[in-house]
């Protein structure tokens, strides 16, 4: 058996055997507005509890915090100034420099290109002015193709589901938490707390208490034949939901468009199979580095190097043998 | 601007500041109008807002997750190394003729690693469910590995630890039938037993090692080593608190290697690592536990390799030698679950890689691409 899924699919190295394609999310961050609809949509998809009590965290609009047991969908805020606005252009031109498949990068032109129609009355002022800018980005889990969490669950509760996402039965978890330090994002996480009801009656049960949840990419609705919820509401299309190889190729021309107007700080994170993962399901369209929207820069995931970590496990195994061994031979009576 | 005569009796205002940075604006009640009534007073409470100036992590949020693992965790990790180093010593004691260290450490083995399952189950976020690690054998998941390792050494030091029971009592147990059983059973059982003790001892090293957790990531090459000299000094120790010193020699050998591994280990180990990594070994509450366990694992050593032929010497020498493995096993998890909290632990040694890999020509396998 292999220990890693290769870079054709998840779905079908999971021995489904039948036709459906790997589903997963492109999220362009360039068109996000931070309505939040996706989280509210997720939450209450999903039935999920509010995490701790209600408070502003001080992060701009960002009063979520992060992915987590309760929080399936987040959305981030960045303010940045101009000078930050320079660096995020210069740093994913250099992407283009590396030698990676792409387009040239255009310095100079105009930004944002002119929509048809007589527009001579319309502020054609692009949002995203060069003085400031928001940036904001919802995040969700990345459903890898090499996913650190399946692949440590020690009870199968963890599984590839047959549209190639990775799913919790929250019916197996015992929720011993092995998964939680082997996700390379932080998105999977025990849920320990989390409230339904206003504090007046707390009997109520919250499912999935004391085991591990996270994003299902809305396993029940795709059965039935649904897109998730999150994508289902977004009002500008930042999120989509759709067969992974489309939104690879969706999103691989959305950058180069991006490029093609000035705007190359427009880079993809996730849709290269031969990174630490394996590319992930959910792909995202960032405008700046990975670490700014509180990304990880170069995720490997951990069973990589499961082999060498079995090596010197048995080694260290072998050494305390052969130290006991010698400890009763050099013993004197 | 004055609207009406009376606003010139309005304190002037104070110029605003604009693009704050790095200054934090707090106001006291009396600024924002709340004093004399003139303004409106602010219902909420100004939040102070923290700018992400350098853009090097999201608001100094953590990206990766620490495991729910508590103090219940670093137990087990001590008391499974103490399990699996008895378990060879009992083997050892078994094939040269030493009935007390048999006996003792078979003992140990078995309070031990029963104590260390029930430490086990109580971490879990469901404890009624534990059975489950058993509906499946894993081999990419050390915990599902392990599983079974501690599941089949139990039930083996349990047919081990009763027939020594069984003896200590005179035979008076009511076993019955089950005597004779547990009899013929006892030379398969050791054998099994020795062949799980080692992977008991070591695997732990693999179930922290298989993690993103930043300082165990980074020590991932060298923790089975240092859990397992760990367990050796433990489980040394342990026979050298239990055993008269006639029948523990070969214990006193182990925890003087035992202790040579450890401490060797763990500073190869921390000099294999990031700064940003390494500092969590170092600082706080676990690098004070490890610097005490580095402490009392060497007093202990001197003390096996000195007086460890005098009862009470040894006896000593063996408690500090537990005390020293305990915290080990502390300092290590505490260390781990700690350096998830600064960003920067993740994502400077992460830059790092990625920096040297593309220095190197390797170009192709980052998850941040231009198309």
């Amino acid at each position: 058996m292999s220990l890693l899924a290769g870079a054709e699919g998840p779905a079908a190295e999971a021995g489904w055997g039948h036709d459906h394609e790997r589903k997963g999310f492109f999220t362009d961050t360039s068109i996000c507005i931070g309505c939040k609809a996706c989280e509210v949509a997720c939450k209450e998809w999903n039935r999920n509890p509010i995490d701790g009590n209600l408070e502003i965290l001080g992060s701009s609009y960002d009063n979520t915090g992060e992915l987590g047991a309760n929080t399936w969908r987040h959305v981030a805020f960045v303010e940045q100034g101009q000078e930050r606005i320079e660096e995020a252009r210069e740093s994913g031109r250099k992407l283009v420099s590396l030698g990676m498949p792409g387009i040239g990068p255009k310095s100079s032109g105009p930004r944002g290109a002119t929509p048809a129609g007589d527009l001579s009355q319309t502020d054609r002022t692009p949002p995203d002015t060069p003085e400031f800018r928001w940036l904001m980005s919802s995040d969700v889990c990345k459903h890898c193709t090499n996913a650190g969490c399946l692949d440590v669950c020690p009870t199968g509760a963890i599984f590839r589901s047959e549209f190639g996402s990775v799913v919790v039965q929250q019916d197996v978890c015992n929720g011993c938490g092995t998964c939680v330090s082997a996700c390379p994002f932080g998105v999977i996480e025990r849920r320990d707390d989390g409230t339904v009801s206003p504090h007046a009656n707390r009997e109520e049960k919250i499912d999935r208490m004391g085991t591990a949840s996270k994003c299902t990419l809305c396993y029940d609705r795709l059965v039935d034949g649904e897109e998730p919820a999150c994508s289902a509401t977004c009002p500008t299309q930042s999120i989509t939901f759709g067969d992974h190889p489309d939104l690879a190729a969706e999103a691989k021309q959305r950058v180069a468009d991006l490029h093609a107007r000035g705007m190359t700080e427009a880079r993809l994170y996730g849709t290269n199979p031969k990174d630490g993962v394996g590319g992930t399901g959910s792909v995202f369209l960032l405008l700046d580095e990975p670490e700014v929207y509180g990304l990880p820069p170069d995720p490997q995931v951990p069973t990589k190097s499961l082999p060498m970590l079995y090596a010197r496990t048995g080694l260290a195994a072998a050494g305390m043998v052969a130290a006991v061994a010698l400890s009763f031979l050099g013993a004197r009576r | 601007m004055s609207l009406t005569e009376y606003d010139a009796d309005r304190p002037p205002e104070k110029p605003r500041r604009r693009g704050g940075g790095k200054r934090r604006r707090r106001r006291g009640l009396g600024d924002v109008g709340m004093g004399d009534g003139s303004r409106e007073g602010a219902v909420v409470e100004d939040v102070e807002i923290e700018r992400s100036d350098e853009y090097d992590s999201y608001y100094g949020r953590p990206v990766v997750k620490a495991p729910p693992w508590k103090a219940p965790i670093a137990v087990y990790l001590f008391l499974g190394g103490v399990a699996g180093g008895s378990g060879l010593l009992a083997f050892g004691a078994q094939c040269t003729g030493r009935p007390v260290l048999r006996r003792n450490a078979r003992l140990t083995a078995l309070g031990t690693v029963g104590l260390g399952t029930l430490a086990l189950i109580e971490d879990l976020g469901r404890p009624e469910r534990f059975l489950n690690m058993m509906r499946t054998v894993k081999v990419t998941s050390p915990m599902s590995l392990g599983t079974w390792v501690v599941g089949g050494f139990a039930s083996l030091s349990g047919v081990l630890g009763a027939l020594e029971v069984d003896r200590l009592a005179g035979e008076k147990l009511p076993l019955g039938a089950l005597r004779p059983l547990l009899r013929a059973a006892e030379g398969p059982a050791s054998l099994g037993q020795v062949a799980l003790a080692p992977l008991l001892a070591s695997y732990t090293g693999a179930l922290l090692g298989n993690t993103v957790v930043p300082t165990w990531e980074a020590g991932r090459g060298h923790l089975p080593y240092l859990f397992a000299s760990s367990a050796s000094l433990a489980a040394g120790g342990a026979a050298m608190v239990t055993t008269p010193v006639a029948e523990a020699g070969p214990a006193r050998l182990l925890t003087v290697a035992g202790v040579a591994g450890d401490v060797a280990s763990m500073h190869l180990m921390k000099e294999s690592m990031h700064p940003l990594e390494r500092e969590p070994l170092e600082t706080g509450t676990p690098g004070k536990l490890l610097t005490w366990a580095e402490r009392l694992a060497i007093a202990g050593g001197i003390g096996t390799l000195l007086g460890g032929r005098h009862r009470v010497v040894a006896a000593v020498s063996g408690a500090a030698l537990l005390t020293a493995s305990a915290l080990t096993r502390f300092g290590v998890l505490n260390a781990g679950l700690e350096s998830v909290k600064d960003p920067r632990r993740v994502i400077e040694p992460q830059k790092a890689r990625l920096a040297v890999r593309r220095a190197a020509g390797i170009t192709d396998d980052s998850i941040t691409t231009a198309g």
